[in-house]
């Protein structure tokens, strides 16, 4: 018998994780889809466990869409938010949680400003760590439920061309969806104004289109990243109204497409900016088939790292049926 | 190395002789079939209700359509902390409504009697059937916890070490059920 892939103590990135480790949790997520649609939206696996969701940064969709998955498993859970806790009185992120730990938790979900702090963290305690957003290192659940979302819509991800349009140089989704779609052999390229591209990205063969009319030309999927406000201001682009004419995704821009493109975005949206309202609420948009798959992903993500001990299992196995 | 010696239980015309008389036995516990679903536990358990279903409606004439189900119960296990590395959890589809109906649990083996107590516990978040029955391949003894089948196709004396290897066409290409010890 072959050894199934397993996923160690923590969640921290896709890049170093196997493409084997990437489908187990993907098909994982398969059958937790269809928890959320029973009559009674909850299952006893993860029963006892104590979960934390420590958010340093403002999250809605993620961190509810962890609380959900969290307490569908029948987990109990706390969330710590930076503001109104110890952090804010200077607190290090190490004590934080080992103060969380020396209560007995299971399982940190944590999303901070900088980058590695989840693997920071995990170095340092025996809990189980999820990465929500580090900084502009990595978003690993965002790029599986991704990648889950286009796997559902074209069944397949290899040989697809997918390109993340946007400001690819401070996105931690995209880098996540970067290494995850290379893994899975996706051909991947980037768009965007070249002050919001990171130098270099050509190395990991990725392509590079300085015009959206060229990616359009060549892209099955446009994943549309969030133009973050902040980056105006600091002189990455010089207005929303000329990023939306030059780089916006517009219904008339994907007409001269031959194929019909797959539209996602991970939110929240500025609309009118990075995607014409037509195209997000449009027939090839899949952009809330990537929250519902969120809370089927994360579920996965918890129940894989959650218990499973290889030795215990084998010597289960051989007692064969129950 | 272990080396295993493999004896055969039942073989394919033993196999279809047991499910037709399991498939009698279903109908008569259920007083007909107005009210029964079968639901099979993954994997081979969702190969048995079907092929059980089958030989009902084929019985019972064109009235009877059986519902049927597949129900993985990997979630309510009582042993997650000992069962990893993870195998991928099967699908789960209950057709309809429980509520009032008789539910009978169609598994291959029945041993520790751990993942029917799963089962029940799982079916309960379903629905609340008037009734719940057993019905398995295999008993091979060595309960853990008070649950007893109420029909079997075969019961077999094992003891712990042994396996119930349990084949069935539509997923290993024959109908066969083997002793490994």
């Amino acid at each position: 018998m072959t050894a199934s892939p397993t996923l160690g103590k923590d969640l921290t990135g896709l890049e170093h994780m196997t493409p084997e480790q990437i489908r187990l949790i993907l098909d994982t997520a398969e059958p937790f889809k269809e928890v959320s649609e029973r009559p009674i939206k909850k299952v006893p696996a993860l029963r006892g466990k104590t979960i934390v969701n420590l958010f340093f940064e403002a999250s809605t969709r993620t961190r509810i869409s962890f609380e959900f998955a969290e307490k569908r498993l029948s987990a109990d859970t706390v969330n710590v938010a930076a503001s109104g806790s110890s952090v804010s009185k200077g607190e290090t992120l190490v004590d934080t949680a080992r103060n969380l730990e020396a209560m007995r938790i299971d399982m940190v979900v944590i999303r901070h400003p900088s980058s590695g702090a989840a693997e920071f963290l995990g170095n340092r305690i025996d809990s189980n760590v999820i990465n929500a957003g580090d900084g502009k290192h990595e978003h690993p659940t965002q790029a599986l439920l991704d990648l889950l979302t286009i796997r559902d819509k074209h069944g397949k991800i290899e040989g697809l061309k997918v390109c993340l349009v946007g400001d690819v140089l401070h996105s931690r989704v995209a880098r996540s969806n970067l290494w995850g779609l290379t893994k899975l052999g996706a051909e991947v390229a980037v768009c965007g104004p070249w002050t919001l591209m990171p130098r270099g990205i050509e190395d990991l063969g990725v392509k590079v289109f300085g015009r959206i009319e060229e990616a359009i030309e060549w892209a099955d999927v446009l994943n549309v990243l969030r133009l973050q406000l902040e980056r105006m201001e600091k002189g990455f682009i010089p207005s929303l109204r000329e990023y939306y004419r030059v780089f916006g995704v517009t219904p008339e821009r994907l007409e001269r497409s031959p194929r019909a493109i797959t539209i996602m975005h991970p939110g929240p949206m500025n609309r009118g900016v990075e995607i014409d309202s037509r195209v997000a609420d449009g027939p090839h948009s899949i952009i809330l088939d990537q929250v519902t798959n969120g809370v089927a992903v994360r579920m996965a993500v918890l129940y894989l790292l959650a218990g499973g001990r290889a030795e215990l299992a084998d010597a289960a196995k051989r007692g064969g049926g129950e | 190395m272990r080396t295993e010696t493999r004896t055969q239980i039942l073989d394919a015309r033993a196999m279809s002789r047991a499910l037709q008389r399991m498939a009698v036995e279903i109908v008569e516990l259920a007083h007909g079939t107005d009210d029964l679903v079968l639901i099979g536990i993954q994997r081979r358990g969702v190969e048995l209700a079907e092929r059980i279903a089958k030989l009902i409606e084929k019985e019972e004439g064109a009235t009877a359509a059986i519902p049927r189900g597949a129900l993985d119960i990997t979630l309510y296990r009582d042993d997650l902390e000992t069962v990893g590395p993870k195998p991928v959890i099967g699908e789960t589809h209950i057709p309809g409504d429980l509520t009032d109906k008789h539910a009978v649990i169609v598994d291959d083996v029945l041993y520790t009697g751990r993942t029917v107590r799963a089962a029940l516990d799982e079916l309960a978040d379903f629905g609340r059937p008037k009734r719940i029955s057993l019905c398995v391949l295999v008993d091979r003894g060595g309960r853990e916890l008070p649950i007893q089948a109420d029909i079997v196709g075969k019961a077999v004396k094992t003891v712990p070490g042994e396996r119930v290897d349990v084949q069935v066409e539509e997923l290993d290409g024959r109908d066969q059920v083997d002793l490994i010890r």
